[in-house]
C-alpha cells in the first residue's frame, strides 16, 4: 500500500479518487509521516489550514477522504523540497483555487470579513458612550426632583 | 391508520394555531376578554394535537411501517429499539415535528404556569407564539410533510446514517431544539411588550425564566453535541466551527447576553429598549440556525437536507418575523424610556460592556459562517471559512469576557468603584497568576495558549467564589460560612454559571495546547510509548454487532509497569447503510483522557493505531454542566417560584441584599 499511494500523488487527484473511493482510510495514516519531526509539524499546520475539497467542513488534517491525502502527500512532498510555508499554500491554492483556505486571506473583499469584529466593536463601545452621555444628561436634570422629594424626606 | 390519525391531528393543530394567532390579538385590542381567554384552551389543545401526531409518528418507526417515505429512508428492522425512536427526529421532517411539538410545549407552559401575567399581555404572547406555530405547520404540511405514505412499501427500510446512531446524539437535537424554540418565548414577550408600548421591571422579571430555560438547554444541548464530535468523530476533536455547530452557538451567545440585559430590566429598569432587540434577534438566530441547517444552503456534514423550496420557506419565515418585529421595534421603540441611570463605572455598564463582548462576537461568527454564501452567491468566488479564522477572530472577545467578569460581577449597581472591586480580588488575581506561571513552568511546548487559559479560567474561576463569598458580609468566618448557606439560589446560580464558564475556557484552551497524538503502525504484541504511557496491541478480533461487523482490538495500557487500562477500540461496518465508522475507545479520567483509534489493517499484517493523550477533557463537559446547573439554580430563585407576579421582591429571608 505504501509505496503504490506514494506513486498515485503525482496523478491528477480525480483519478486517485476514484481509485481509493472503496476503501475509506482515517486521516493522517502512519506511512505519511515524514521523519524529520519539524518538517511534519510544519505538514500539520499547514493541512490545518486546507479544506477537503470533496467534504466542506473539515480540513485535510482530520478528512478521511482519499483527496485529503492526496493534499497531505502533495504538502509534504513540496516542504521535502525545500519549499517554503508560503510556496506550499500557493502551490495548493494554484490547483485548487482560493476556496481550499480555511482561512481567507486578509486582503481585498475578505478585509470585511476580518475587520467586522473590531469595527463592530468599536461601534458598540461608541452607541453604548454616547447613550450614557445622554442617560447622564436626564440624570443631573432628575436630581433636582430627587433634591425635593430628599428634602421632603428629610423634614418629615 | 394510526398514521392517518396523527396527518389528521397536525392539520387540526395548524387550524388551531390559526385561531390562537388571531383572536387573542383581536380581543387584546378590543378589551374583549372572552376572545382573550381563548389563547389558553388553544394553546392547549394544540400540545395534545401535537402530542398525538408526534406519537403516531413515533409509533410508525417503533413499528417499523414501510409504508412512510421517512421510516424507510431513515429505519431498518434491525436497528435498536433507541435508535427507532430517537430516528423520528434524526431526519429533516421528523425533526421539525419535534420543533413544533416543543413550541406547543412552551406555548401551553405560558397558559399553565402565566395564571399570573397580566390579561393582555398573555394574549398576545400566546398569540405570537400561536403565529409562530402556523408558520412552522404550514412548513410542516406543506415542504416536509412526515406522513407521506408510499404507493409501493419497500421490504426494509435504507437505516439512518450509522455516524447519528449513538446515544449521545440522540438527546442532542432535543436539547437543542428545547433551547432554539425557547427563544421563542423571550421573541413573543418582546413582540407583546411592544405592542403593549411598555416594558418595566415586571416584565424583566418574566422573560429571564423562559430565556434562562432555553439557555440551559442551549449549553446542554451544544455540550452533548461537542461530547458527541469528540468520542465518535475519532480524532479527539470536541468543536469544529461547522456552519451547523455556529448555527447552535450564535443563539447561545445571544441568549447569554439576554439572561444577563434583562436583569439590568428587572433591577434597574434601564437597557429597556436594547434588551427587547437582543430578544427578537437571539430569536432571529435560532431562525437563521434552522434556515443554515434545514435549507442544506451552507454545504456541511450535517446538511442531511437540502431542498431550495424547503430553503425558500424558511427564509420567508425567517424574514416575516424578524423583520415584522425590527419594524415594529423601530416604530415603537421610542416609548421605552429608561428610568434607572448609571455611572460609568457600575454593574450596569459591566454588563454592557458584557452584551456588547457577547453579541459582536455572535456577529463575527455569523460573518464567518455566511462568508462563503456571500461568495458564491455576491461575488462569485470560492470562499472558506474555517477553524483558523474563527479561533483568530473569536478568541480575543472570550478573553475580554473572562478579563472583565470578576470585577465587572462585584461592581455596585448605578455607582461601583472600580479599585474597591479589584482590591477585593487580590488574591483570586495573585492564585492565578501562580497557576498561570506554574502551567508555563510544567509544559514543554512554546506555545502560550495553555498557561493563558489556565490563568484566565482561575481568575474567573476565584473570581465567582471571591463574590460569593463578598456577599455574605462582614461578619466573622463562622457567621460568613452560615450566610452563605442562606444566600439566595440567584446568587449561587451566578456563581456556579461564572465558574463553569471559567472551568470550560481552561479546558478548552488545555485540550488545544496540551494534547498529545501519535499516530504509527503497530503489529499484534508490539508496544509503544504514548507520553508517560505504554500501549500495547494484544489482538484483533471480528465480532458480529446486531446492525454491523466490527474488528474489535484489545490494547492495554500500562504505566510503570501497572495497567491502567485495557480498551477495544473498533472499526465497524454498517452494510445496509454502507458505512465504516470508527469507534474510539477510551478511557475516561480526572487529569486526562486517554483515547485510542483503530485504523485500518496494513499488509505487513500490523495495524494503523491513532493514540492521544487529551488533558483535561471532562473539564470541558463538567464546566458546561456547571454553567447549565448554575442557570438551573437561578431558575429556581424564590423570586420566580413565589413572586413571579409580584411587583417587588419578597424582602423575608434574603439576608445579604
Amino acid at each position: 500500500m505504501t509505496g503504490a499511494s506514494r506513486g498515485w500523488a503525482r496523478a491528477p487527484a480525480c483519478i486517485v479518487a476514484l481509485f481509493l473511493w472503496a476503501a475509506p482510510a482515517l486521516a493522517v495514516q502512519p506511512d505519511e509521516i515524514l521523519a524529520d519531526p519539524v518538517l511534519e509539524a510544519r505538514a500539520r499546520d499547514i493541512s490545518r489550514e486546507i479544506r477537503c475539497p470533496v467534504c466542506q467542513g473539515e480540513t485535510i488534517d482530520d478528512s478521511n477522504a482519499p483527496i485529503s491525502r492526496d493534499l497531505r502527500l502533495i504538502i509534504r512532498e513540496r516542504l521535502v523540497a525545500g519549499d517554503s510555508d508560503a510556496e506550499v499554500v500557493d502551490y495548493v491554492v494554484a490547483r485548487y483555487g482560493e476556496g481550499i483556505l480555511f482561512n481567507p486571506r486578509a486582503e481585498g473583499v475578505n478585509l470585511v470579513l476580518w475587520l467586522a469584529g473590531p469595527v463592530l466593536l468599536l461601534a458598540g463601545i461608541a452607541v453604548a458612550l454616547a447613550a450614557g452621555r445622554r442617560r447622564k444628561a436626564t440624570d443631573t436634570a432628575l436630581t433636582v426632583e430627587e433634591e425635593a422629594r430628599l428634602k421632603d424626606i428629610l423634614n418629615q | 391508520m394510526i398514521v392517518e390519525l396523527g396527518h389528521f391531528a397536525l392539520i387540526l393543530a395548524l387550524m388551531v394555531a390559526v385561531v390562537q394567532a388571531t383572536l387573542p390579538l383581536w380581543g387584546a385590542h378590543r378589551g374583549d376578554r372572552r376572545l382573550m381567554a381563548l389563547a389558553g384552551p388553544a394553546a392547549g389543545l394544540q400540545l395534545v394535537l401535537i402530542g398525538g401526531a408526534f406519537a403516531a409518528l413515533t409509533w410508525a418507526f417503533v413499528v417499523s411501517d414501510f409504508s412512510l417515505a421517512v421510516v424507510v429512508s431513515n429505519s431498518h428492522t434491525a436497528k435498536p429499539m433507541l435508535y427507532k425512536v430517537s430516528g423520528v427526529w434524526g431526519n429533516h421532517e421528523g425533526s421539525l415535528l419535534l420543533w413544533v411539538l416543543i413550541l406547543a410545549i412552551y406555548g401551553a407552559a405560558v397558559a399553565f404556569f402565566g395564571g399570573n401575567l397580566p390579561e393582555r399581555l398573555r394574549a398576545r404572547v400566546l398569540a405570537v407564539q400561536g403565529m409562530i406555530g402556523v408558520a412552522f405547520m404550514a412548513f410542516l404540511l406543506w415542504t416536509s410533510n412526515p406522513f407521506w405514505r408510499l404507493a409501493l412499501p419497500p421490504l426494509d427500510g435504507e437505516d439512518m446514517n450509522p455516524l447519528l446512531q449513538d446515544p449521545g446524539l440522540a438527546f442532542h437535537p432535543p436539547f437543542l431544539y428545547l433551547g432554539y424554540v425557547g427563544l421563542s418565548m423571550a421573541f413573543s414577550f418582546a413582540v407583546a411588550a411592544l405592542i403593549e408600548g411598555r416594558v418595566d421591571a415586571a416584565w424583566g422579571r418574566w422573560v429571564r425564566p423562559w430565556t434562562l430555560a432555553a439557555w440551559i438547554f442551549l449549553t446542554i444541548g451544544i455540550a452533548l453535541g461537542s461530547w458527541w464530535a469528540y468520542y465518535e468523530l475519532g480524532w479527539g476533536g470536541f468543536w469544529f466551527w461547522d456552519p451547523v455547530e455556529n448555527a447552535s452557538f450564535m443563539p447561545w451567545l445571544l441568549g447569554a447576553a439576554l439572561l444577563h440585559s434583562a436583569i439590568v430590566v428587572e433591577k434597574r429598569e434601564s437597557l429597556k429598549a436594547w434588551t427587547v432587540l437582543l430578544a427578537i434577534m437571539a430569536f432571529g438566530f435560532s431562525l437563521i440556525g434552522t434556515f443554515i441547517v434545514r435549507s442544506g444552503a451552507i454545504t456541511s456534514v450535517h446538511a442531511f437536507a437540502s431542498d431550495p423550496a424547503r430553503g425558500v420557506f424558511i427564509l420567508m419565515i425567517l424574514v416575516f418575523f424578524t423583520g415584522g418585529a425590527l419594524t415594529l421595534f423601530a416604530a415603537r421603540a421610542g416609548a421605552m424610556e429608561a428610568r434607572g441611570v448609571f455611572g460609568l463605572v457600575s454593574r450596569e455598564s459591566a454588563l454592557v460592556a458584557n452584551n456588547i463582548l457577547l453579541s459582536v462576537s455572535a456577529c463575527v461568527v455569523f460573518i464567518g459562517t455566511i462568508w462563503p454564501m456571500v461568495g458564491e452567491w455576491v461575488l462569485g468566488r470560492d470562499l472558506s471559512v474555517g477553524e483558523p479564522f474563527f479561533n483568530a477572530a473569536f478568541t480575543p472577545f472570550a478573553v475580554g469576557l473572562a478579563l472583565i467578569l470578576p470585577p465587572g460581577a462585584m461592581l455596585a449597581w448605578k455607582r461601583g468603584d472600580l479599585g474597591r472591586s479589584l482590591r477585593g480580588l487580590v488574591p483570586a488575581l495573585v492564585l492565578s497568576l501562580a497557576l498561570m506561571a506554574l502551567g508555563y513552568a510544567l509544559q514543554t511546548g512554546r506555545t502560550a495558549l495553555g498557561p493563558i487559559g489556565l490563568g484566565l479560567g482561575a481568575w474567573v474561576l476565584f473570581g465567582a467564589i471571591t463574590d460569593l463569598w463578598a456577599r455574605t458580609g462582614r461578619a466573622g468566618a463562622g457567621g460568613r460560612l452560615a450566610r452563605l448557606t442562606r444566600l439566595p439560589r440567584a446568587d449561587w446560580g451566578k456563581a456556579a454559571a461564572h465558574s463553569g464558564f471559567g472551568i470550560t475556557v481552561f479546558a478548552v484552551a488545555a485540550m488545544l495546547a496540551w494534547k498529545v497524538e501519535d499516530i504509527r503502525v503497530v503489529q499484534l504484541g508490539e508496544s509503544f510509548p504514548l507520553g508517560s504511557y505504554e500501549v500495547r496491541l494484544d489482538e484483533v478480533a471480528q465480532v458480529e454487532g446486531p446492525n454491523y461487523t466490527s474488528a474489535t482490538a484489545t490494547m492495554t495500557v500500562t504505566r510503570a509497569g501497572a495497567v491502567v487500562a485495557v480498551l477495544h477500540p473498533e472499526k465497524r461496518v454498517y452494510p445496509v447503510a454502507g458505512m465504516p465508522t470508527t469507534e474510539a475507545a477510551i478511557d475516561y479520567g480526572f487529569w486526562r483522557d486517554l483515547y485510542l483509534v483503530l485504523g485500518d489493517p496494513q499488509q505487513d499484517g500490523g495495524w494503523a493505531v491513532r493514540s492521544y493523550i487529551e488533558p483535561f477533557a471532562n473539564w470541558l463537559w463538567g464546566g458546561s454542566l456547571i454553567m447549565a446547573l448554575g442557570g438551573l439554580l437561578s431558575l429556581t430563585d424564590r423570586r420566580y417560584r413565589v413572586a413571579a407576579g409580584a411587583r417587588k421582591p419578597v424582602a423575608q429571608g434574603v439576608a445579604a441584599e
